[in-house]
């Protein structure tokens, strides 16, 4: 079996702001086609490392390849590879579902014939047929998340990152929201997840928990379970968070 | 009452802990004061002024020589025929003509009395003022040097004249615009956008329900916000007298009556805003292009209202800066007292009332 | 007598257009923990905001302490706390500062009712001096609740106060709450994790303006009709996928490490062969109690 690709490698990344360092020589791999879970309380980290990754912030020290470019040298490359987003900016409320498909299309330099191929797509897997002309302010919070996921992945990235992008919905409709996530990942599009329901840290192929700036432990949910003697990962969760130190 | 005193505190600890703010509350008064007077007496440096010398006597030659000192001014020609004067003017190198009549000296020896003529280019109103000023200041100082020997003093009168805008509009008039300008930011703006703020964060919904009266909430809001304001006046005015050499000549305790009258207008005017908006951002916009736009285009401040046409004149009728300004410069420039101003005072209590009674209508004891 | 009383209360926004709430009734018994569950958009905080007379009903009355929430506004708002979902204090102000001022405008002083705030007080009272936009979530959290409580209020509505923070601190945040329910204060508290409900005594299960039912936790958990599986399997998505073309499931869906799924007839002989048949491996089938957010997608459905 040929070596499974690595999509992202990052050797003792830190970010240092003064004498307060946020992000403390994290290192880890994650695979293509893997669900990764990036937990860690509020302030543990996770934002400022999760920057560091997409290429919006230099590392203060420490190593780190995205999709094969380095995060130093290339990050417009990295850019251009990785899909982003998060609960607090997704998609313009004020744009149709349309407008937004096309403009977000444009943006990740999609040719006008591949906007209108994938726009068809995606419109048929959400099941908006009827809502191509609203303005997205106007959907419900559930069908907006699934609609950014989805523009998102619009340019087949090779990772695509999510900051909570389940907070507030549905039960329903976060399972569905998780549908398309394993689908991606079934397509071979890595994702790297954060997020505070701690049942969706199950659905994660890895999860890593942050406390204190550092990656405290690493492994399948199942490991974990296993090396803390837990029912849940909730339980794992709170054992390793509650020695955390600092608050965001 | 203690709740009143705990908001205010509360208010001031906000305003005292927003850098941006402070720089907009107190640097931009400054600012504008500096930036409008050294613009002015940069203009009057070596200014360039023609000597019409018909008189050719000690006296006449004593004062020139004064001028020709003086640190403002460059006497560059010495023309005789008044035809001259026009075409130099035109040229638009001189900025003033000093005339000399012919039998300066001996009006002054026989009558105790002389005229001297001032003539500006007034064209450039705040130049040509500050000329006049300095040119009468040289000929009272020599006045004043030749009377301290004499019984009988001395009189020489400065006859000014101004060409091309004989009346002088808005000259001197950038001290009471800029405090129009600044007491409506403050005062419309700064208040408008505080009390939005509290909606915007959601503060407002936590003191709604709470057993403080809505309306107390509104007034200890506003508060701080009149007191900001007066510092702001005393301040312009200190400038204004210290730095620019621009004396109050009324009373000054009439000027901070009438200030706190138009403080009042312009709270009010910025609680009715508050009201109706929902976003800081709006509330800004509001208060910028709907208060603080007129108030640079009609008060009469950069614009004089008598050469605009006449719906707009009647326009500026509704502003209330147009008034205010006009009791300023009353009182500042001309010295009036209350009783020349009583009818503005009344147009500005009008409107504070309109505007109170409109707020206190439309406030609401809900969020909608 | 009841300490909140709601009765088909209706909300609409934009002149009718969007119905907020719909037709809603409950009632909350004095000291009694009642929690609001349902997603983002659900109708919650409009429902918090009529209670603590913010907005007034378009139809129905509702009553807190036995006062009217139209009529009687006043003294609702001398006797309720409220904190709204968004962080709503003074970010320029210190913790010290903020709960001076809110005790100041509730007539009264942080000595007096220190009581009621002191457990959870000592733990943000280290950072007293601090500004509260420079908090943890968790902090400021604790600050607001400290601040909702300061007047000592008969009841406390408290919309969301756990969305976007950390499990831990949600974990302590309703270990507080539990210890103030101890003090008889009544709490209504609303949140979209499902997992919190169990710490409720009776919660409304609430979607799209409508309330689906309201009961205790338990209640709600034991009349789930159906049997409910939970099925793992190595190769998770193709697990769902699975389920989902199985063609005895009633509904399936994934839970944590599991799928759960109901089946017709309630008969699950067969599916364990069908799984293998379709290449998945390591399966596990078993019999379990639904929770509430079982419940919660069966009443969705």
């Amino acid at each position: 079996m040929a070596e499974i690709e690595k999509v992202i490698v990052c050797e003792k990344l830190t970010k240092r702001f003064g004498d307060f360092i946020a992000t403390n020589e994290i290192s880890f791999e994650v695979k293509k086609g893997e669900i990764f879970g990036f937990l860690g309380a509020n302030g543990a980290g996770k934002t400022t490392a999760m920057r560091m990754l997409c290429g919006l912030s230099a590392p203060s020290s420490g190593s780190a390849a995205i999709a094969g470019y380095d995060i130093y040298k290339e990050p417009e490359q990295i850019k251009r590879n990785v899909g982003y987003m998060s609960q607090k900016f997704s998609l313009y409320e004020d744009l149709t579902v349309m407008e937004n498909i096309r403009f977000f299309g444009g943006i990740y330099g999609l040719t006008n014939q591949q906007i209108d191929s994938k726009t068809k797509e995606l419109i048929t897997t959400l099941g908006l047929e009827n809502e191509t002309k609203k303005l997205v302010g106007s959907l419900p919070l559930g069908w907006k998340q699934k609609l950014s996921f989805s523009v998102a992945v619009l340019h087949e990235p090779k990772i695509v990152f999510l900051d909570e992008p389940t907070g507030g919905v549905d039960p329903v409709t976060r399972r569905q929201f998780w549908n398309l996530i394993y689908a991606a990942a079934d397509r071979g599009i890595t994702v790297f997840v954060t997020t505070h329901y701690m049942d969706e840290a199950e659905y994660c192929n890895r999860i890593s928990i942050m406390v204190d700036g550092k990656i405290e432990v690493l492994d399948t949910p199942g490991n974990l379970k296993k090396q803390f003697n837990a029912e849940s990962m909730d339980e794992v969760f709170y054992q390793l968070a509650r020695s955390a130190k600092r608050g965001d | 009452m203690k709740q009143f005193i705990a908001f205010v505190r509360k208010e001031f600890y906000h305003v005292l802990r927003d850098k941006r703010t402070l720089l907009i509350l107190f640097g931009m008064p400054i600012a504008q004061i500096l930036i409008f007077g050294f613009a002015l007496s940069n203009e009057v440096k070596d200014s360039q002024i023609l000597v019409v010398d018909y008189a050719r006597d000690d006296a006449s030659r004593h004062i020139i020589d004064r001028v020709e000192a003086s640190r403002y001014f460059e006497v560059c020609k010495e023309a005789m025929s008044h035809k001259d004067i026009l075409s130099t003017f035109q040229e638009g190198k001189i900025k003033a003509v000093l005339v000399f009549p012919a039998d300066f000296n001996n009006d002054l020896l026989h009558n105790n009395k002389a005229k001297v003529q001032v003539i500006t280019d007034a064209t450039d109103i705040n130049t040509a003022n500050m000329i006049t000023n300095y040119l009468t200041a040289i000929i009272t100082d020599y006045q004043n040097d030749v009377n301290e020997n004499l019984s009988i003093p001395y009189q020489i009168i400065p006859e000014t004249r101004m060409l091309y805008n004989p009346q002088l509009k808005g000259a001197h008039g950038f001290v009471p615009g800029v405090m129009a300008l600044v007491l409506m930011l403050v005062s419309v703006m700064m208040t408008a956008i505080s009390i939005v703020k509290e909606k915007e964060t959601g503060t407002m919904e936590i003191l709604l329900v709470s057993p403080f009266k809505p309306i107390l909430v509104i007034f200890a809001k506003a508060f701080p916000y009149l007191i900001l304001s007066l510092i702001n006046v005393s301040a312009i005015l200190f400038l204004s007298v210290f730095a620019l050499e621009l004396p109050v000549k009324g009373s000054l305790v009439l000027l901070f009556a009438e200030s706190t009258l138009f403080i009042i207008t312009c709270l009010s005017l910025g609680i009715f805003i508050s009201i109706k908006t929902n976003s800081q951002q709006i509330a800004m916009l509001i208060s910028l292009m709907g208060m603080l736009l007129p108030t640079m285009m009609f008060s009469g401040f950069l614009f004089p209202i008598e050469n605009m046409p006449y719906p707009l004149q009647v326009v500026s009728n509704i502003i209330p800066s147009k008034w205010f300004y006009i009791i300023v410069k009353s009182i500042m420039i001309k010295g009036l007292g209350i009783a020349a101003l009583w009818k503005e005072t009344v147009i500005l209590i009008g409107m504070t009332m309109f505007l109170l009674i409109i707020s206190l209508k439309s406030f609401k004891i809900r969020l909608e | 007598m009841e300490a909140i009383r709601v009765n088909h209360i209706t909300k609409t926004y934009n002149e009718g257009k969007v119905k907020a709430v719909d037709d809603v009734s409950f009632s909350v018994g004095k000291g009694e923990l009642f929690g609001l569950i349902g997603p983002d958009g659900a109708g919650k905080t409009s429902i918090f905001r009529m209670l603590t007379t913010l907005l007034l009903p378009d139809k129905g009355t509702a009553t807190v302490d036995g006062f009217d929430v139209v009529k009687d506004f006043r003294q609702i708002r001398n006797s309720v706390g409220y904190m709204p979902g968004k962080f709503s204090l003074y970010q320029d102000l210190t913790i010290e500062e903020n709960l001076n001022f809110f005790a100041t405008v509730f007539d009264t002083t942080v000595e007096q009712n220190y009581h009621l705030i002191k457990d959870i007080y000592v733990q943000i009272e280290p950072f007293k001096k601090r500004r509260a936009g420079k908090l943890s979530g968790g902090m400021k959290q604790k600050l607001a609740l400290c601040c909702a409580l300061i007047h000592k209020p008969t009841t406390l509505f408290l919309d969301e106060p756990t969305t976007g923070v950390d499990p831990v601190s949600r974990k302590e945040f309703w270990e507080m709450l539990r210890r103030l329910k101890e003090q008889g204060i009544t709490i209504m508290v609303s949140t979209p994790y499902m997992d919190e409900a169990s710490l409720c005594d009776r919660i409304a299960l609430i979607q799209g303006g409508k309330i689906l039912s309201v009961d205790t936790p338990d209640n709600i958990v034991n009349t789930y009709p159906d049997r409910l599986y939970a099925i793992k399997a190595n190769e998770m998505y193709l697990l769902l996928k699975t389920l989902e073309s199985y063609p005895d499931t009633s509904n399936s869906y994934a839970f944590g490490e599991y799928a759960h799924a109901t089946f017709k007839n309630n008969d699950v002989s067969e599916l364990d062969n069908y799984l293998s048949s379709k290449g998945l491996s390591g399966i596990e089938i078993k019999d379990i109690e639904a929770t509430i957010e079982d419940s919660f997608i069966r009443l969705l459905h």
